[in-house]
């Protein structure tokens, strides 16, 4: 195997008295797909921050491609393509414009920028906005924007902080589908996200974050298998009787979790386990059956829901 | 060739510029123009016939004494103006300055970027003002043109130490304060209107510590000519100190900002 491009151990971020990051052990290899997937306030940011050579560790070992951030940060920095959580565009200025001076930080000469920038527009698909301002373009089309220009550098490593959060449905596959075709040109991605589905599609291996601790790692699939049923049976019983109904549904499931607005029985066979509830006269008001996902995983972990 | 990155810096800022220059431009000569008009020729037409007038501002007229200093005070206004919110903007609103230390450029290159930029902008106001100064047979000089980087200076003993001051905060709040009580008063008493002379004895000395003192002596002196070698160091010295002390400051400021 070759050499980790990331290599952190015992990695701790601290703000004061506040522990962002407690201690996490964590590899990323080449040609990876690696995610943190987490709530808010897990330390998944402070995480990419330090990866990205913009907030010094606090005490831990961080290596990126064998350099150490605390003196390198300029060589490793010039390897790296970073989308922040809140885009850091230039709203004044054009498409283009914005591409092409970040090129500059780089160093990269003008020429060779403007004729990458060309090519990344064109893969993000906004090769038709590059002269307009940057303000009125919509969330998703700013994301874009900020990925086409995370690239322009040719980055061996690619920093992703919460790519779609706040994009509807569309603009979060348009921006996957970019995302995944990265992937296969053999980028190695590192991302961040408080979205299941998200960590679902784009990671092959991901840890769950929780309170700045890593509390499990492996593949979206070997979580699932590992800390959840094949399927899962929602049901509801009205706000506030969910609880009640516990011990009437026991037994039918490998394992029960109770939300506020409904209750999870964790079975092999939802629908079975319903028809087996139906017999006993358990009738809840709604009740789905669906495959389990990394959400369960995280509700098992730390009862509670990634998004609330 | 590479590019020194504190230039790279300027290059964004300069860029977000070229979008207003021309307005920018035509404003730095018809604002000292109109502080001429109203201030240096209105006033200078009392004070000439006062009794004493030759001898409290050294021999030359009221409009001479007044219109040189204003190529000090016009850098004291707009950089400091320019070292408030537009440079808030990359810390906090825009968050390009964020963006730029995620790439090869280091805090440090920032903060020496960002002066060049103050300078670059101090430079054409303060051109402005010369060539409005050359319009009057009172300051017409060659002394006009090492005033020029005289204002210059001035401007960044104002904008670079504020800038560490905006590095620090998250809002604006504070900075129409710092206009009203800091870069006003100094525009008052610092002898741009008359000479620090006329204070009471206990504010002489304060003046003397205000870069905008040393700024309006030095523009002033260049213009009308009377500086000694030794006021001219003295004062180039002084301006300086505010600039280096200011970035070396930034240079703090800005990585704990920036890289928290
Ligand atoms: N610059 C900072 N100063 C102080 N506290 C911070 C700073 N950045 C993050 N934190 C705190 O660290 C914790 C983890 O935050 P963050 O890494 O942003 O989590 P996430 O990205 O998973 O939502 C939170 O409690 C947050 O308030
Ligand atoms: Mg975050």
């Amino acid at each position: 195997m070759p050499p980790p491009l990331i290599t952190a151990r015992s990695l701790v971020k601290r703000f004061g008295d506040l522990v962002a990051v407690d201690g996490i052990d964590v590899d990323v290899q080449p040609g990876e797909a690696f995610g943190f997937l987490g709530p808010n306030g897990a330390g998944k940011t402070s995480t990419m921050r330090m990866i990205g050579c913009v907030s010094p560790v606090s005490s831990g070992r961080l290596e990126i491609f064998g350099l150490d951030p605390a003196h390198e940060g300029r060589a490793i920095r010039s390897r790296i393509g970073v989308v922040p959580q809140l885009d850091q565009l230039d709203q004044e200025l054009t498409v283009m414009e914005n591409l092409v001076i970040y090129a500059r930080y780089f160093d990269i000469p003008r020429a060779v920028a403007q004729s990458r920038a060309v090519e990344l527009l064109d893969f993000v698909q906004l090769a038709d906005r590059a002269d307009d301002k940057v303000d009125p373009l919509s969330g998703g089309q700013k994301r874009r924007v900020s990925i086409a220009r995370s690239l322009i550098s040719e980055p061996e490593l690619l920093l992703l902080d919460e790519p779609t959060t706040g994009l509807d449905p569309q603009a979060r596959h348009l921006l996957w589908d970019r995302l995944h075709q990265l992937k296969e040109r053999g980028a190695t991605l590192v991302l961040t996200t408080h979205y299941m589905d998200e960590a679902e599609q784009l990671c092959d291996r991901l840890v769950v974050m929780d309170g700045g601790r890593i509390v499990a790692e492996g593949s979206p699939r070997a979580l699932i298998t590992e800390y959840a049923t094949r399927e899962v049976l929602e049901m509801r019983f009205g706000r506030g009787r969910n609880e009640e109904r516990v011990d009437d549904v026991l037994g039918v499931g490998e394992r029960v979790e109770v939300l506020p607005d409904r209750l999870l029985v964790y079975v092999a066979d939802g629908e079975s386990a319903l028809a087996e509830l139906h017999a006993r006269s358990v009738i809840p008001e709604s009740a789905l059956v669906r495959r389990s996902s990394l959400e369960d995983v995280f509700l098992r972990l730390t009862g509670r829901t990634l998004v609330d | 060739m590479s590019t020194p990155a504190p230039l790279r810096v300027a290059y964004r800022d300069l860029a977000l510029y070229r979008g207003f220059w021309k307005a920018n431009f035509v404003a730095a000569f018809i604002q000292p123009m109109l502080y001429l008009l109203g201030i240096g020729l209105g006033v200078g037409e009392l004070v000439d016939n006062g009794p004493d007038s030759a001898e409290l501002l050294g021999g030359v007229s009221y409009f001479g004494f007044y219109s040189s200093a204003l190529l000090a005070t016009t850098a004291m206004f707009t950089s400091s103006q320019e070292a408030l919110w537009p440079t808030m903007d990359g810390f906090q609103w825009s968050n390009a300055y964020r963006a730029m230390v995620s790439t090869p450029i280091e805090p440090r290159d920032v903060a020496t970027g960002l002066t060049i930029y103050y300078a670059v902008r101090a430079t054409v106001g303060a051109i402005g003002v010369a060539v409005v100064l050359a319009l009057f047979g009172d300051t017409r000089s060659w002394g006009l043109i090492p005033a020029v980087p005289g204002a210059v200076l001035t401007g960044l003993a104002f904008a670079v130490p504020i800038a560490a001051w905006t590095s620090t905060r998250t809002t604006g709040d504070s900075f129409p304060a710092i206009l009203r009580f800091g870069v006003l008063p100094m525009f008052l008493f610092s002898g741009a209107f008359y000479p620090i002379k006329q204070l009471p004895d206990w504010l002489e000395p304060v003046a003397w510590l205000t870069p905008l003192w040393h700024g309006v002596e030095l523009c002033r002196g260049l213009v009308l000519g009377g500086l000694t070698s030794v006021e001219l160091v003295g004062h180039i010295a002084a301006l300086s100190g505010f600039v280096i002390v200011g970035w070396a400051i930034c240079t703090i400021t800005f990585r704990r900002r920036l890289q928290p």
